[in-house]
């Protein structure tokens, strides 16, 4: 076993000396999603932007098309809101969970 | 004592149980906007239907002053009834009982209502609003929840199990759910986890709130723990009703049927699909245009939407669905859409509803994080359960069918019945760009304008494979056909396929890739 791995975990308020796995050491944080950011929920190219700056959008409009997997996929305003930034580009190659949109209230 | 007097002594402890904890319980409820167990299933059940058994059930526990506290019903009610005539067993947790918690009495009532169930062959619903074992009664306790998780495995596939969660169900508690069927929640009021905010906050120093860990709308959405959400109680209670109508009683009967009815007037699928294969639609309005009354009961809505399951009715018959939806990520099977189709795949095949799989996938997801995740293990699921499932399976290839997808999605390979085709299927080893650019590497580079040629080498291969007709060569699919004459066929094939019987090889049980 190697020295780095060793740790230690509670359960139950009891205290175990142990050795960690790579996979729980190199865990990244869990982050609760952020409502006011859109992000791509697959690597792509965006192939149509329909919004710009200030713009007033209702829940379930198109956004933007993002091709992917050979689809047109069209995002979507998740709610009501306004456009705060349009972050992407026509043509851009975007990566997954890179953010896309911004919006505000 | 005389008759008449030993008959009024029943009835006040009778009263002294029924009548007084409820007027408590309601009170202690109602404060979190909760229902009482009781209420519970008089609001799922079918009026005047619920027989109550083991009211006079109590604790045997005197560790801890347990001997001075009683627990009327020890925290469970449990019993028989109807929903819309059909049968069932249910029990209901009483949080307002020592918190719901578990204790060996409360368990044995409930493997008891567990048992009928198996051995009446009628559907299990179980209500959990529980704190979790009480600890009190020790390893008891645990002897009760290990009890109920064997009789919940013995079962499955047996009888359907249906889960409601209408409380807090924590720790070992949650085990129960994940072995049963189909699992309801409700928003704001069920919550599931293994351990707590508090815990992983002292463990590990990560904060959460308790909905954002294990509400109802984690369950439903990201973990996929959960197969139907609610928004309030009485919605829920609809949704099971719902369920119930469509699902059979046990493994040896067919579900009911209805009466037979039409799509309703719409769209049709000609008008659904888009002109451009590239563009996407949803496939739940195809799956409508082709169902009774347009009805479609989709389990697990939320959670790994790039599938659909759920159930629809062909001239009454209950139908199981497993559909791609090009709307959401292509429509690719990746981790969670090969578990969640597989699951319901061997779902129907338990309980003898036929599978219709409608086809428009690119292939598995791509990436590293899904190569990690364990993608090959996982996508396997879902070619088990079909090559497994021997109820009758009917697929549509709407348009593309790529690759591994194309295997996977019930193809004929994989031992379904009837495969068909729309003129719109493109069945290949992979898209057209893709494979011209394997195919045609050498003409594409050596030519003096590669761009050029690689888009005419595209073309040719479109012309040549992006089509349904070598695979109808090959024997590969039964028939092209209209997208709007999909309804007929498939009824067509339920009507010849009623007494399909195909039997797996003898075994103790299939290793499933899980």
């Amino acid at each position: 076993m190697e020295e780095d791995l060793k740790g230690k975990i509670i359960v139950d308020d009891t205290v175990y000396e142990t050795y960690y796995t790579r996979k729980y050491i190199n865990r990244k944080p869990i982050n609760i999603s952020d409502p006011n950011t859109i992000v791509a929920v697959i690597p792509g190219v965006i192939k149509g932007i329909f919004v710009k700056k200030g713009d007033r959008v209702t829940k379930g409009q198109p956004l933007l098309i993002l091709e992917a997997m050979k689809m047109k996929n069209r995002i979507f305003a998740p709610r009501n809101g306004i456009i705060e930034e349009v972050i992407v580009n026509i043509d851009d190659r975007v990566a997954k969970d890179q953010p896309l949109i911004k919006i505000t209230d | 004592m005389s008759l008449k007097q030993k008959i009024s002594d029943f009835f006040n402890r009778k009263k002294e149980i029924v009548e007084k904890t409820e007027i408590e319980a309601q009170s202690k409820q109602s404060k979190y906007g909760k229902m009482t167990a009781r209420q519970r299933i008089e609001a799922l059940l079918d009026p005047g239907t619920f027989h109550e058994y083991d009211l006079f059930v109590e604790h045997t526990t005197d560790e801890f002053g347990m001997d001075k506290k009683f627990l009327p019903r020890d925290g469970v009610i449990t019993g028989t009834g109807e929903i819309m005539g059909y049968p069932v067993c249910i029990y209901a947790q009483d949080f307002t009982v020592a918190g719901g918690s578990l204790g060996l009495a409360h368990a044995r009532k409930i493997t008891k209502i567990m048992d009928h169930a198996m051995n009446l062959g009628i559907p299990l619903i179980g209500i959990n609003d529980s704190g979790g074992a009480r600890i009190q009664e020790g390893v008891n306790s645990l002897a009760g929840y290990g009890e109920i998780f064997y009789r919940n495995t013995r079962a499955s596939g047996v009888i359907p199990q249906i889960s409601v969660i209408l409380g807090p169900c924590a720790g070992g508690a949650v085990y129960s759910p994940a072995l049963t069927d189909f699992v309801f929640v409700v928003d704001k009021v069920s919550k599931m986890f293994i351990t707590g905010p508090e815990v992983i906050k002292t463990v590990l120093g990560e904060e959460i709130s308790m909905e954002d860990l294990g509400g109802a709308r984690v369950q439903a959405e990201i973990s996929g723990n959960a197969h139907f959400f609610a928004e309030s109680e009485f919605e829920c209670f609809e949704q099971i009703k719902k369920l119930v109508t469509f699902i059979s009683w046990n493994n040896r009967k067919k579900p009911e049927p209805m009466l037979p009815a039409q799509p309703l007037e719409g769209r049709t699928i000609t008008e659904i699909l888009p002109n451009d294969n590239t563009e996407p639609y949803d496939v739940r309005d195809i799956i409508k245009a082709i169902a009774d009354k347009s009805d479609f009961f989709e389990v697990q809505e939320y959670w790994a939407k790039n599938i659909v399951i759920g159930f629809i009715r062909m001239n009454g018959e209950t139908v199981g669905v497993v559909a791609n939806q090009p709307l959401v990520l292509a429509g690719v099977l990746d981790v969670d859409s090969s578990d969640k189709g597989a699951r319901f795949i061997r779902f129907c095949d338990a309980f003898n509803i036929p599978l219709l799989t409608l086809v428009d996938l690119p292939g598995y997801l791509p990436g590293v994080d899904q190569e990690y995740a364990g993608v090959i293990r996982h996508g396997a699921k879902i070619l088990y359960a079909y090559s497994e499932a021997t109820v009758l399976k009917m697929t549509v290839i709407m348009r593309k069918a790529y690759g591994g997808g194309y295997i996977a999605m019930c193809s004929r390979h994989l031992g379904a019945d009837f495969v068909f085709a729309w003129p719109t299927a493109e069945i290949a080893v992979m898209g057209p760009e893709g494979a011209a650019n394997i195919i045609f590497k050498k003409e594409i580079e050596s030519a003096p304008n590669p761009e050029e040629m690689r888009k005419i080498k595209v073309q040719e291969y479109t012309d040549k494979f992006a089509n349904p007709f070598k695979a109808a060569a090959n024997g590969y699919i039964d028939g092209v056909i209209i997208p709007d004459e999909t309804r007929e066929q498939i009824l067509h094939c339920l009507l010849i396929g009623k007494n399909k019987k195909v039997e797996n090889p003898e075994k103790k049980h299939g290793i499933p890739p899980f």
